[in-house]
């Protein structure tokens, strides 16, 4: 229960005698307020607390709404001064602010200021669980605890990849952290050197390549690859060699080959050394040597392998693959606005003469060309609405392509973030930590009346009241016995009692088996849950006997195992239910 | 093993994802802020602590307590229909105590203007606390009589049942049967309905619950609760 809301406990009880009425049976005893020297308890009084020299004072009652903490429950007894008769705390004062505000709102806040380590170690010492945190502050506080578990794990890392070898790794693990980590041998560390070397080497080679290198006395000039061929060749075999033994190694290496050959660098890798061998086999084939050279476009690739020896690279990568959606609805977008202005420009130059405006999508070069503000001046329009409509169509491109940039740049930070923050609140929302200790306390409550009618009530009703019974059950806050007296209190009025799902399920089997079974005896069957015995019942067996013969019977039998028989018999069933059964083992 | 390939079809569903959020882009239309509707600050204060002594049966104490618990739980001074319930609820979590709870505020409610004064709250609760046997039997029945027409039929005790009913919740021993609350009514009227008119007046039910001793002595059981 919330702070506030056990103030309005009186109130609620006060209500109950609404049910009065319409309750057949007689009600519970009330557990008795002050017996004998609790006196204070009753008495709103002002406590002070001294944190590290700071007082804070509010009432005893505000403390004790939250009995499971170290304010609200005898801990801080431990604290208490006799000479200064107040509590003295040696905590930072200002992180108890809000842990006072907390007793007295019921609302735990965050402090932006503070730092999460100091703030959660509070919180734990004062026995107050972080998930409480109300939902203004909830996610700043999470942002933070992140962002601390990254560095702590940052940090583990780095220690981890500092760290001596441990001994006994085996030569695959030796290979892949050599692989990972170039700077923990020399081995590691040359073998990185020299591909990074290789792979520049392929790929001023693919450039060179191509370039005119000289001609011969009466020939036309030839490029450099086709007058050193065969030392094109043999380089090119030299870099696709030491590319396919890497590739091979790190395959073999790594602790998942599927997660390896699915990442990103292993892709580019295959896709840098694939086209010399599908060159190789397909050497003498001339038809596909039109693919063949298709495919030696991909050796360019080998550039991205780069990204392995450079941080900047991946950090680029790793950009435009988190803003690719919004870098993608600006290009859609775009492609919309092309469409739409190549559409018009086909249809206005469609009449004129020698246009070459031959189709739609011959119209879309000059579209992107004109949005672009590139204006190659290839494609001209001739027709006086094709001018029209070519000046509008440049125009828009200059408001569609210049004008949303700067706006989709800010808007994309700005979205970026809260798209961040939405799906990190979802995801908050959704945390199954979180809600399922939310649940459990709340579950919690309706468990703890459950719990306590399993376990002392019997003893309730041996006794009438006294003030020993009442001191021996201090375990239960006074707020928690009257709590669960209200709740016996709907019980009775209503003459039904309270399971929890599990006892129900069964009682709710037993009692469809029961219809099919037919006749069953009093003496093999106990009511479907209290099988168990006295104590460790989940539906609880409570001993009805001076309850239900109320008026003023006498101490009864002592510990007695009794069913539950309700007076008035509901259920206009002729089965013959274990309810009708009283048993009373003496 | 297993998991790299459980893996790969996560991979596959987030391509997908990714793929339509390129066509859909990730914009999203800001909340226009002008649609906040600006909520009228009601405040209220009580009447002084001497005056609300005198109306009531409570010591000053008493009400210095009510009135923080009161105040905590609802700054602006008065309780609407929802806050109310919502307290209510807390107090039954098994359940549902919603209806019962739109019942009670009815019967504090006594200026029927949708929301509790912390005067109303503490006359109502003076009644029922402190007041005479025959103030607390008034009070309930115009608590069952909800239409405020001086009778109680079936119909508002049925409801008034059900919702008793419902605070209970679902997982029950016995498991609550559908008929249950009716005959829980049924033997209501058996007792309070004299004349067997149909309906309960004041004076009935006065009766009758004069005549069940076990009735007069849950009533008392509430005396010490402040």
């Amino acid at each position: 229960m919330s702070a506030g809301v056990s103030a309005w406990l009186p109130f609620a009880r006060a209500a109950a005698i609404g049910w009065m009425p319409v309750a057949n049976l007689p009600m519970p005893v009330a557990p008795a307020e002050n017996c004998g020297g609790q006196h204070h308890h009753r008495k709103d009084e002002l406590v002070v607390l001294n944190v590290s020299g700071r007082r804070f004072q509010t009432w005893r009652q505000t403390l004790e709404r939250y009995p499971d903490t170290l304010l609200g429950s005898s801990e801080k007894e431990f604290f208490y001064d006799e000479a200064s008769r107040e509590y003295f705390f040696d905590r930072d004062p200002d992180v108890f602010r809000s842990v006072l505000n907390f007793y007295r709102t019921g609302k735990l806040h965050y402090p932006r200021y503070e730092c999460i380590c100091s703030y959660e170690d509070e919180l734990a010492f004062f026995g107050i669980i972080p998930e409480i945190i109300g939902d203004c502050c909830y996610e700043e506080y999470k942002d933070r605890k992140r962002e601390n578990a990254e560095r702590l794990q940052d940090d583990l890392d780095d220690e981890n990849k500092d760290k001596a070898k441990p001994p006994n790794m085996t030569s695959r693990e030796s290979m892949w952290r050599a692989f990972e980590n170039p700077h923990t041998s020399t081995m590691a560390l040359v073998f990185y050197y020299v591909t990074g070397f290789f792979i520049a080497i392929s790929v001023l080679t693919n450039v060179v390549e191509t370039m005119p290198c000289g001609a011969a006395p009466h020939h036309k000039e030839v490029s450099c690859g086709d007058r050193y061929t065969v030392a094109f060749f043999c380089m090119d075999t030299a870099c696709v060699l030491l590319f396919t033994v890497e590739y091979l190694a790190r395959l073999f290496a790594a602790p998942c080959r599927v997660r390896f050959a699915r990442s990103v660098m292993s892709v580019i890798d295959v896709v840098a050394i694939l086209p010399y061998y599908i060159g190789l086999v397909m050497t003498d084939n001339e038809d596909v040597s039109g693919a063949f050279v298709t495919l030696r476009v991909f050796r360019v690739f080998r550039i991205f392998k780069f990204s392995r020896h450079s941080q900047g690279l991946r950090i680029l990568g790793y950009t435009l693959k988190s803003c690719a959606s919004e870098l993608g609805f600006l290009l859609f977008s775009l492609t919309m606005a092309i469409i739409i202005f190549a559409t018009v420009m086909f249809y206005a130059e469609k009449g004129s003469t020698s246009s070459k405006f031959t189709s739609i999508p011959a119209s879309f070069w000059y579209t992107i060309v004109t949005m672009t503000t590139l204006g190659y001046g290839d494609m001209v329009p001739k027709t006086i609405a094709g001018k029209i409509f070519g000046s509008i169509c440049s125009l828009s491109g200059v408001l569609v392509i210049s004008l949303p940039v700067p706006v989709i740049v800010s808007n994309f930070s700005r979205i970026y973030h809260q798209n961040q923050r939405a799906d990190k609140r979802r995801a908050q929302k959704m945390q199954k930590a979180r809600l399922s200790r939310l649940r459990m306390s709340k579950t919690g409550s309706s468990s703890a009346f459950l719990h306590s009618k399993r376990n002392g009530l019997f003893t309730e009703a041996l006794e009438l009241t006294t003030c020993i019974e009442q001191e021996q059950r201090k375990d239960t806050s006074l707020l928690e016995s009257q709590h669960h007296h209200l709740l016996h209190c709907l019980e009775k009025t209503t003459n039904h009692e309270f399971v929890d799902e599990r006892c129900y399920q069964q009682s709710f089997l037993d009692n469809s088996s029961l219809t099919r079974g037919g006749y069953v005896s009093s003496s093999r069957s106990p009511s479907p849950c209290s099988q168990e015995g006295v104590a460790g019942t989940c539906c609880g067996t409570r001993d009805h006997a001076p309850l239900s013969n109320a008026k003023g019977v006498a101490a009864p039998p002592p510990p007695t195992y009794v069913l539950h028989h309700p007076p008035h018999h509901h259920h206009p069933t002729h089965r013959p239910t274990v309810r009708e059964y009283v048993t009373v083992y003496l | 093993m297993a998991g790299c390939t459980s893996l790969c079809r996560q991979g596959v569903l987030k391509l997908i994802q990714s793929l339509q959020r390129l066509v859909s882009g990730t914009l999203t239309k800001d909340r226009t802020d002008d649609e906040l509707e600006m909520m009228t600050m009601v405040c209220h204060r009580p009447e002084g602590l001497e005056q609300l002594e005198a109306q009531t049966n409570f010591t000053k104490q008493e009400l210095q307590i009510l009135y923080r618990g009161f105040k905590n739980e609802c700054p602006s001074g008065v309780v609407n229909e929802e806050t109310f319930k919502h307290i209510y609820a807390q107090f039954f979590p098994h359940g549902d105590a919603t209806t019962y709870a739109h019942y009670l505020f009815n019967a504090f409610d006594t200026t029927n203007n949708g929301s509790i004064k912390f005067e109303d709250f503490v006359m109502g609760l003076s009644t029922l606390l402190r007041g005479s046997l025959r103030e607390k039997l008034e009070w309930t029945f115009h608590l069952y009589d909800i239409n405020r027409d001086g009778y109680i039929n079936r119909e508002e005790m049925t409801e008034i049942v059900s919702a008793i009913y419902d605070m209970m919740g679902k997982y029950t021993y016995p498991a609550l049967k559908g008929d249950v609350p009716k005959q829980h009514v049924d033997a209501f009227f058996q007792k309070m309905d004299k004349n067997k008119d149909g309906v309960v007046t004041l004076d009935e039910f006065v009766l009758a619950c004069q005549e069940d001793e076990t009735m007069m002595r849950s009533m008392q059981l509430f005396e010490n609760v402040m």
